[in-house]
């Protein structure tokens, strides 16, 4: 029983896991947090911008908005982190005085999200019928107008579940930020876990990782799920009292 | 006395092609203020195209559009289908709006009216149109003839000068076809002036002041609804009538 034994020591170590969970949940959890929700706004913004372009009807702006998405969806996240990390890195250093690598950081991630919830708002935005923006001119609202009230909220509503799916990629995406090296209270939760796993030869302190992005990411899928059943059955409605058809019919006897 | 602040319509000379597909080939159309002219015509023949290019949703490549005996093809096209309603085959409301704020939503963005009194006005186009009870309700949750309804008092919340009807029964199941002829021919009752686009020959007969037969992009026949229906002149609206009567 020796091997398995050694297989439960090296992978769920209790103590060495119980040794690092006040600074990930402290720091790690808290700075992954940081990094996600951050660019996963940010990346919102962008990507709505880059919706707009994708579907407009100028062609230049399409074209502009295409590149843009085929440029940071085709090339991997490592690559991104590290040439902006390490390129602009010393740059904002000499105008800033700061060396805190999250901006970039956040920056790299953000520019990588954008292009896939662009994608995601896009399709989102081109799956709203054409009778939409066609009622929204006829009554009289310009196309911005008619893009901003009725056609994009529709599209929004519509890609939901695949923004979630986007922001759970960037909670694990988050991780590779230790590349920029990071003070301790910098680290987010892979560091600090791959950190304790490096000095105490145990891999029980990753596997604490692992669950804190479980715990993380498990609940978003559900509400995924969630999300994307209620779009299919539509929201649960209270029934109204139809006062006018009560004065005949069924609900006028009783 | 007519209810509304109605205008009358022309459109002179209209012509649009897509490419090589001539659609509209020179059409004329008058309709003097207070009137309801139909447009009959097989599928294709461009009587959907020509409401659209009448209220500039696609613009005219020749021709003139005269609001009240003014062109008004130099103004600006959003501020002229503030002045002209339009109601769609499919409805076209807004599924995530509730239904008041369907009616409200020009009001309030357009005619920048204060939420409540938009809100307020809304209801009263609803109680117009018998729906005021489903005011908060989605517009799933309504039948299609419902639904219809909504869209007319959407289009009547602008009070708009001349309404357009897109074939507004064509997707209603048979037994909701009914309520939403007798709020069409209510508002023609009404002083309304109305270009309706429709298959419906009883409503185009009964209710109409003038008729115009449409064909391949032109306008093969028009008058008034006797002459059309009961002594056609050319083949073509004979054939046509032969076929939907």
């Amino acid at each position: 029983m020796d091997a398995l034994d050694q297989l439960v020591k090296t992978f769920f170590d209790w103590e060495a896991m119980a040794a690092v969970l006040p600074n990930m949940i402290m720091f790690g959890l808290r700075n992954t947090l940081i990094l996600a929700v951050s660019s996963g706004v940010l990346g919102c913004i962008l990507g709505m911008v880059l919706a707009v372009m994708g579907t407009s009807r100028s062609t230049a702006l399409r074209v502009l908005s295409r590149i843009y998405t085929d440029v940071f969806r085709g090339v991997p996240a490592i690559v991104v982190i590290l040439l902006i990390g390490l390129g602009l890195g010393p740059i904002v250093r000499a105008l800033t005085g700061s060396t805190n690598p999250f901006p970039l950081a956040i920056f790299a991630l953000t520019l990588m999200a954008a292009a896939y919830i662009g994608e995601i708002f896009r399709s989102g935005i081109q799956s709203v019928e054409k009778g939409q923006l066609e009622a929204s001119r006829a009554l009289g609202f310009s196309y911005s107008s008619s893009m901003r009230l009725v056609v994009i909220p529709q599209g929004i509503r519509r890609v939901l579940p695949a923004l979630v799916n986007q922001f759970i990629t960037l909670i694990k995406d988050s991780s590779l930020i230790y590349l920029l090296g990071l003070l301790a209270s910098e680290r987010e939760i892979f560091r600090i876990g791959n950190d304790a796993a490096a000095n105490t030869g145990n891999l029980s302190p990753l596997v604490a990782a692992a669950f804190m992005y479980l715990i993380l990411t498990v609940p978003l899928t559900h509400l995924v799920n969630y999300i994307d059943k209620r779009l299919r059955t539509g929201r649960p409605e209270k029934r109204q009292p139809d006062d006018a058809a009560a004065l005949i019919g069924k609900g006028a006897q009783a | 006395m007519s209810e509304f602040a109605s205008g009358s319509l022309t459109g002179k000379n209209l012509h649009l092609s897509f490419g090589s597909n001539h659609v509209l080939r020179g059409i004329d159309l008058h309709v003097a203020t207070g009137t309801t002219a139909s447009v009959i015509g097989p599928s294709g023949s461009g009587k959907s195209t020509l409401l659209r290019v009448m209220n500039r949703l696609i613009e005219p490549d020749q021709g003139d559009i005269l609001l009240d005996g003014r062109s008004v093809l130099k103004d600006n096209p959003d501020e002229l289908r503030q002045r002209i309603g339009m109601v769609f085959q499919q409805f076209n409301l807004f599924p995530h709006k509730t239904v008041v704020d369907n009616v409200s939503l020009a009001l309030r963005k357009l005619r920048k009216l204060p939420a409540e009194q938009a809100r307020a006005e809304a209801l009263e186009q609803l109680d117009l149109v018998g729906l005021k009870h489903k005011a908060d309700a989605r517009p799933a949750n309504l039948s299609g003839g419902q639904q219809q309804r909504v869209a007319i008092a959407r289009a009547l919340a602008m009070k708009p000068e001349v309404m357009f009807f897109d074939e507004a029964t064509s997707a209603l199941d048979p037994e909701l076809v009914k309520g939403v002829l007798a709020l069409m021919a209510d508002l023609a009752k009404g002083g309304m002036t109305m270009v309706v686009v429709t298959h419906e020959m009883g409503f185009s007969r009964n209710v109409s002041d003038t008729v115009t037969f449409m064909d391949a992009g032109v306008v093969v026949e028009s008058g008034s609804p006797e002459q059309i229906f009961t002594s056609p002149r050319t083949e073509r609206l004979q054939g046509f009538l032969a076929d939907v009567l």
